[in-house]
């Protein structure tokens, strides 16, 4: 089953001169066409003006397509009557995290969403301790969101989507703005979300180590779907990742030029542990020969 | 640092006054303000100074706090004291040399300061016992028979909680602009005016656009998190009246009373 | 001439309820043609030590010197301080305000009051440097990709001809590619003009390829200043200290307890594959 589903989306706009003429039509999103099913754990990656943040807000039906459709768990995102659905269906985080944080104390900011949908106000208490909890932040509750780290402020940010009981949750490179530590806080409570709490998550990134756990990852370049698969079929493609202006984590790199230089590693290694179970494997076989 | 500033100066405490309602308090500010132009007699002023101890007492907020706000206004309060003394016209009290001091002048001034100085520690019991949260929340709900009028109470007062929330924000970045910039060898202090206004350019514009990014991702977030105005809306924290908040109402009234009798009183 | 920092000791509301140290006796020297990388998480210190170089922050306790002379003195320039030390702030796009490019590049050069030509000249110079193309020089610096715009910040500070370039976090948020191009640009620099470059970063990974001298910071203190090999050796204790040692020193170690025969000290990839190479060809 299906929840987001996008039929040959197309989005374009009309760059214009300091007088207002137009000086040409930019496609930020060109021909894209992909599904993400229920309960998946989906990355999207691609390069700075890749279009993919752009795609992320079509699904909020923040930005409509040009042409071709958006459907979010079945609806039109282009239908005026079911937008609050949308909305309400998949949820969105952003980079900055100063910048959607409205609450002035923790527990009012992850109150927002609810308040908006009109949830009676025993409920709402019930969501924020329940969001909060599945975040980690629960503690800091009547806290000034100012006075957090980033990490803590983009888990805070992912608490108040989380309130309003989406299906899904987009994340718009959450972990751009962070120091490692709150990177890492980040994509653990992201992969709770989806393995605890069941939650469609759809994360977009150009972190290559925060795509490992995903079950399925779109490399997206100028506007188009480039590459489509598991995180191994992707991350084996080396040469065309760095033509795509990306790159593989270290080990990856590693075991990749090994293979380069002769050895005959297995392609797409994502782990320090596989690397040491192949280069052992092949060890033992030599030994074997001798 | 400059993050931990608290604005609206709110002194954290845990007081009858700091758990009124905010309605309560701002009727009860605007009812402080009217007996202090309605009054015009000593007895009358020796009443609101009673009043206005017994709540600074019940506050538990340091007396030194509320004298902090008198500071900005000090020139104010003697810039009218010494006009009303001297230009008043009247039975003659003092007069050396040309300048002339009458009753009526120093009654006058007497009283401007009096009333200047008990609304500035008057209002600012208000705000320090209450968060800017609570205040506007306060003013959201109190003020919000205006919406027959068609005066967009919901939408000022988040505007109000927005812009508290976001200005520590901006003024950090203004630090940090500002320390780029001066880095760049650009002197914001040196130069006569001109030149210091001119300075300023490359501190402005950045600030703005980035302001203006803010503003932009901030309307985007909150339309994402499915705001549309105060409409359909529900409170996380609705404000309720509760006993004490009828108790407090019942002093303010008879406050007024009292006032209002004495001038009726007094003539 | 290097710049010497010398016990320095840094508070915030000094004497008061809510003093703070931000940096706890840090002495520290940075010579001229070194890339040298300040490595710390937030809120270690690592951004009031660097503000430190360039005299934008004053030391409550200990001195500053530069070419051997104390920056605190009466008679000392920081103006001709700042433009010696060149410091690049983090985003720093975000202080771009002229109408276009080669204007707010110019900025630096010209508060140094030097000679029209001379400023253009420089301006010229330090967007070739950053490799910005002459048909991008009257655009508006708005209009550019976010790796374009964070070269021409950096090019803004380059046409001061600083002999030392500071750079706080100067690939946060860029892509791969962005950030490999800046570190690209950066080492020309040094390589070119003999610049000291002092990078500073909460990423081991992004850097390692790049210092000849690591800086770890923690608490405001400095817990370790040696070649990168030396300081990832410790990578446990970097753990701690909310830090990390760059991927491959961790596979590395793990391959050797394995049983490889290889050098568990290597930290670039390249390094590794030889040393693994080497280790199957015996």
């Amino acid at each position: 089953m299906e929840i987001i589903k996008a039929e040959n989306l197309t989005f374009e706009y009309i760059r214009r001169d300091e007088e207002g003429n137009v000086e040409g039509i930019t496609t930020a999103v060109d021909n894209v066409s992909l599904d993400v099913k229920k309960g998946q754990f989906v990355a999207i990656l691609g390069a700075n003006g890749s279009g993919k943040s752009t795609f992320a807000k079509h699904i909020n039906a923040i930005l409509y397509p040009t042409e071709g459709t958006l459907y979010v768990d079945g609806n039109d995102t282009k239908d005026d009557d079911k937008l609050w659905t949308i909305r309400e269906t998949a949820g969105m985080v952003f980079q900055n995290p100063d910048n959607q944080i409205i609450g002035q104390v923790v527990e009012e900011d992850v109150g927002f969403g609810p308040e908006n949908m009109g949830v009676p106000t025993e409920e709402i208490w019930d969501r924020v301790k329940e969001s909060l909890k599945a975040v980690g932040m629960y503690e800091h509750r009547k806290e000034s969101p100012n006075h957090l780290s980033g990490g803590q402020k983009q888990r805070v940010s992912i608490a108040g989507v989380l309130a309003m009981h989406p299906k899904c949750i987009v994340l718009d490179e959450p972990t751009a703005m962070l120091d490692p530590v709150g990177r890492k806080e980040v994509i653990r409570a992201i992969r709770a979300l989806n393995d605890v709490e069941k939650i469609t998550v759809i994360l977009i990134t150009h972190y290559m180590e925060e795509i490992v756990h995903a079950d399925k990852v779109f490399v997206m370049s100028k506007g188009k779907v480039e590459m489509e698969g598991s995180p191994r079929e992707i991350l084996s493609q080396v040469d065309k990742l760095k033509e795509l202006r990306l790159d593989v984590p270290e080990v990856t790199m590693c075991a990749y030029k090994l293979r380069k230089a002769g050895l005959p590693i297995k392609e797409g290694v994502l782990t320090i542990d596989e690397l040491k179970d192949e280069l052992l494997r092949l060890k033992s076989i030599k030994k074997g020969e001798v | 640092m400059i993050r931990d500033i608290t604005l609206g100066q709110y002194y954290r405490a845990e007081s009858v006054i700091h758990s009124l309602d905010p309605r309560v308090k701002l009727s009860g500010t605007m009812i402080f303000l009217i007996s202090l132009f309605i009054n015009d007699n000593f007895i009358g002023y020796g009443v609101a100074l009673a009043f206005l101890a017994f709540v600074i007492a019940m506050s538990k907020v340091p007396f030194k706090f509320m004298v902090k706000g008198m500071k900005a206004i000090l020139f104010l309060l003697l810039f009218s004291a010494v006009l009303n003394l001297f230009l008043t016209p009247g039975e003659a009290w003092i007069s050396i040399w040309k300048i002339t001091i009458t009753k009526e002048g120093a009654k006058t001034a007497a009283f401007m300061a009096i009333r200047l100085t008990f609304l500035v520690i008057g209002s600012s019991i208000m705000t320090l016992t209450t968060t800017p949260n609570n205040l506007t929340d306060g003013m959201e709900k109190g003020l919000g028979f205006l919406k027959v009028i068609h005066v967009p109470v919901h939408e000022i007062s988040m505007m109000m909680s927005i812009a508290l929330r976001f200005i520590p924000i901006l003024l950090e970045e203004t630090d940090k602009i500002m320390k780029a910039q001066m880095a760049r060898g650009a002197d914001f202090e040196s130069g006569n005016l001109i030149k210091k206004v001119k300075s300023l350019v490359p501190l402005l514009i950045p600030l703005f656009i980035s302001a203006f990014r803010r503003a932009n991702d901030l309307a985007t977030a909150m339309e994402a998190r499915g705001y549309r105005g105060g409409d359909h809306r529900t409170k996380m924290k609705p404000l309720k009246y509760k006993k004490l908040d009828a108790m407090a109402y019942l002093v303010l009234f008879a406050y007024l009373g009292v006032i209002i009798g004495l001038k009726v009183v007094i003539k | 001439m290097p710049i010497l920092v010398n016990h320095v000791t840094y508070k915030y509301n000094p004497d008061t309820a809510m003093e703070k140290t931000a940096l706890d006796d840090v002495s520290l020297e940075i010579k001229e043609g070194e890339i040298l990388a300040i490595i710390g998480h937030t809120g270690s210190g690592k951004s009031t030590l660097v503000q430190h170089l360039n005299g934008l922050m004053k030391a409550t306790e200990g001195g500053v010197y530069f070419d051997g002379e104390n920056i605190y003195s009466k008679d000392f320039s920081l103006k001709q301080l700042r433009s010696n030390v060149g410091l690049v702030f983090q985003y720093p796009e975000h202080q771009l305000f002229e109408a276009d490019v080669f204007s707010d590049v110019c900025f630096g050069p010209r508060n140094m009051g030097l000679e029209r030509k001379e400023v253009e000249m420089r301006a010229y110079t330090a967007l070739k440097q950053v490799g910005i193309e002459d048909e991008y020089f009257y655009q508006s610096p708005f209009d550019l990709s976010g790796g374009q715009k964070r070269r021409v910040a950096i090019a803004g500070v380059l046409a001061m001809k600083p002999r030392f370039l500071v750079l706080d976090e100067p690939t946060a948020g860029l892509d791969p590619k962005g950030r490999d191009d800046i570190f690209e640009k950066i080492v020309q620099i040094r390589e070119e003009t003999n610049t000291g470059i002092v990078l500073v970063s909460h990423s081991m990974e992004d850097v390692a390829n790049y210092a000849d001298r690591i800086v770890v910071m923690d608490h405001g203190k400095i817990v370790y200043n040696d070649v990168p090999s030396n300081v990832f050796k410790n990578y446990k204790h970097l753990e701690e200290i909310g830090l990390s040692a760059p991927q491959i020193s961790y596979a590395m170690h793990e391959l050797k307890d394995a049983g490889l025969d290889i050098n568990p000290d290597v930290y670039k990839v390249d390094d590794a594959v030889s040393q693994i190479l080497e280790a199957f060809r015996k």
